[in-house]
């Protein structure tokens, strides 16, 4: 196996087909109190995520949308780990994970959220992966224009 | 040209030994052997375009239209001889109705903010294809918000192709400007562009005709088409990046004023008041890609070189054998089914989303284009949010294919999708 096979592999974990076939979380929700649009309008990407706050923790989470595997993983998995945190947990979730695929990972257990460490080795998928987590940072700053990635 | 089907010419996909002039195509990628099938974002370069260029550089670079030097006359006898070359690769009648331009994108802008600024009214129409490009929607969607024209969008069929029926009826006395392409970047469908331009004219309108997609894979006779503009980029055509041309008709281009300002489209400059060059220079301003000209002269004469009739024969032949080797492939579904179109084979695959295929694909060395193509309104229409697209060009052969199909299946066993032959 060379290694494009096995970052291939790295990438595609039986975790994410499971989380794309069967995504998580994945309804509207009409009781929620934020809401914001994400769009990759390089790949047509498209979501939203609902959130319902209450004394600055994420009682509940949901999205709906389109679009490829690692991006619908990555929002189910996204979804499953920020329940029940505070919102200031969710923000350095969110610069931690995006460090894990760009940056020097920092040492924190990042439980099912590691198995979207393959996207490392494919810098055109970044986005795919982070699109949820940028539209979940504008739901909770009560931002309206729809997020995009880096 | 005769593009009927036939057998034969599955051959003549093999035969042409295009491969061995491109360089690029001996790199491996990921490990493996490249098969560049996204030809229709850009094509690669073969040797005679790099060294045109290079050799340009090396001995004869200055600049152009101003220098009494030898050099710079030099390098404005190479600038016009490349003009020459394109007027007659496309069949303008005078070399002055070619502009160079940065590309397509450039040419259509140089339109819409010339011709289109001074000739279109408040309630005047615009009549475009549901098959555009953004370049070719975009630019007049900005016109008709600076002038009060209205944009009207032509359908399609099913299969890909724009209603003649449909077209017709929204042509009226209106219609100032007809804005088609030669040949969808999406899906492969050849236009027919003459008779579209005979009904746009029977009402009085301009025609432009976006002929990216057109000019490496058929002869294009801008003076047969009947059309007003026609534009292409070199990139497409396996010139250098950053070079195209314009073609208008004298007359229209007569009448245009200036769009960008500067050197080299001035006939006089006071700070009372300028008078401007003729076309083309009025609408050259600034130092050219002088360079890029003379690379976009040198991939014409490769192609001609080639010949245009055995380019056409090629990639026919290979179209049809990958729209057979494709369609074999279960839970693939083709997107674009025209009975006329050259070779752009644009799918979906049941389960595995475009981007996801674009990267497994490449895995294997295989490059295609995943996404929409810039053409979202057209992908809209099918209901999808994008496709996979592979794209022929001069180099490719049946081992390409053969790659392609190999790599779907990959895709589709990691997905646990393939089904059952």
């Amino acid at each position: 196996m060379n290694t494009m096979d096995g970052n291939l592999r790295e990438l595609y974990q039986e975790v994410i087909f499971d989380h794309n076939r069967q995504p998580r979380n994945f309804h509207d929700m009409p009781e929620a109190d934020r809401h914001a649009d994400g769009h990759n309008p390089l790949c047509g990407d498209q979501l939203t995520v609902y959130l319902r706050v209450k004394d600055d923790m994420i009682e509940d989470v949901s999205f709906v949308g389109h679009g490829c595997a690692i991006s619908t993983a990555s929002a189910s998995l996204m979804t499953e780990a920020v329940k029940g945190k505070t919102v200031a947990e969710v923000e350095a979730l969110f610069k931690d994970f995006h460090a894990l695929l760009t940056d020097i990972p920092p040492e924190r257990d990042f439980g099912k959220l590691a198995v979207l460490t393959g996207v490392r080795e494919f810098p055109a998928r970044v986005k795919c992966a982070t699109l949820a987590w940028h539209t979940l940072h504008n739901a909770l700053i009560g931002e309206h224009t729809p997020a995009q990635t880096e | 040209m005769n593009t009927v089907a036939d057998p034969l010419r599955a051959s003549a996909a093999t035969a042409l030994p295009a491969a061995d002039d491109f360089p690029i195509l001996a790199r491996p990628v990921h490990g493996r052997r490249l098969a560049y099938l996204d030809n229709g974002a850009t094509t690669q370069k073969p040797n005679a375009v790099i060294e045109a260029e290079a050799r340009f550089y090396r001995e004869s670079n200055a600049n152009i239209h101003r220098g009494v030097h030898w050099l710079s006359q030099h390098a404005t006898e190479l600038y016009d001889a490349a003009r020459v070359t394109v007027q007659r690769f496309i069949g303008a009648a005078r070399a002055d109705e070619i502009v160079f331009t940065r590309g397509t994108t450039e040419a259509i802008n140089l339109v819409a903010n010339t011709w289109g600024r001074k000739t279109l009214k408040a309630g005047d129409e615009i009549l475009i294809t549901t098959l555009e490009h953004h370049s070719n929607i975009v630019p007049w969607q900005m016109l008709c918000e600076q002038t009060g024209a209205v944009l009207k969008v032509a359908p399609v069929n099913d299969a890909g192709e724009v209603e003649q029926d449909g077209f017709d009826a929204l042509l009226g006395e209106r219609t100032r400007l007809v804005a088609i392409t030669h040949v969808s970047n999406a899906l492969g469908t050849v236009n027919p562009v003459a008779r579209m331009v005979e009904r746009a004219h029977a009402v009085g309108a301009v025609v432009l005709v976006d002929g990216a997609q057109a000019v490496a894979h058929q002869a294009v006779d801008v003076q047969a088409l009947g059309c007003d503009f026609y534009v292409f980029s070199g990139h497409k055509l396996y010139g250098p990046t950053g070079i195209g041309a314009l073609y208008g008709r004298a007359r229209l281009l007569a009448e245009m004023p200036p769009w960008h300002g500067g050197g080299d489209m001035i006939r006089t400059v006071s700070f009372e008041r300028s008078t401007y060059a003729e076309a083309p220079q009025r609408f050259e301003a600034g130092t050219p890609n002088i360079a890029g000209a003379v690379g976009l002269a040198a991939a014409i004469d490769y192609v001609q070189g080639l010949g245009m009739d055995t380019i056409v024969a090629h990639e026919h032949a290979l179209l049809e054998h990958a729209t057979a080797a494709l369609t074999a492939i279960p839970g693939l579904r083709m997107v674009g089914t025209a009975a006329d179109k050259i070779g752009i084979l644009s799918f979906v695959i049941e389960h595995i989303h475009p981007h996801d295929l674009g990267t497994i694909l490449d895995s294997e060395g295989v490059a295609i284009r995943a996404g929409h193509h810039c053409a979202m309104p057209l992908m809209t229409r099918f209901g999808i949010p994008g496709t996979a697209r592979a794209s022929l060009a001069v180099y490719n052969n049946e081992t390409d294919i053969a790659a392609l199909v190999a790599a779907i299946e990959k895709a589709q066993t990691l997905f646990g999708t393939r089904p059952k032959r």
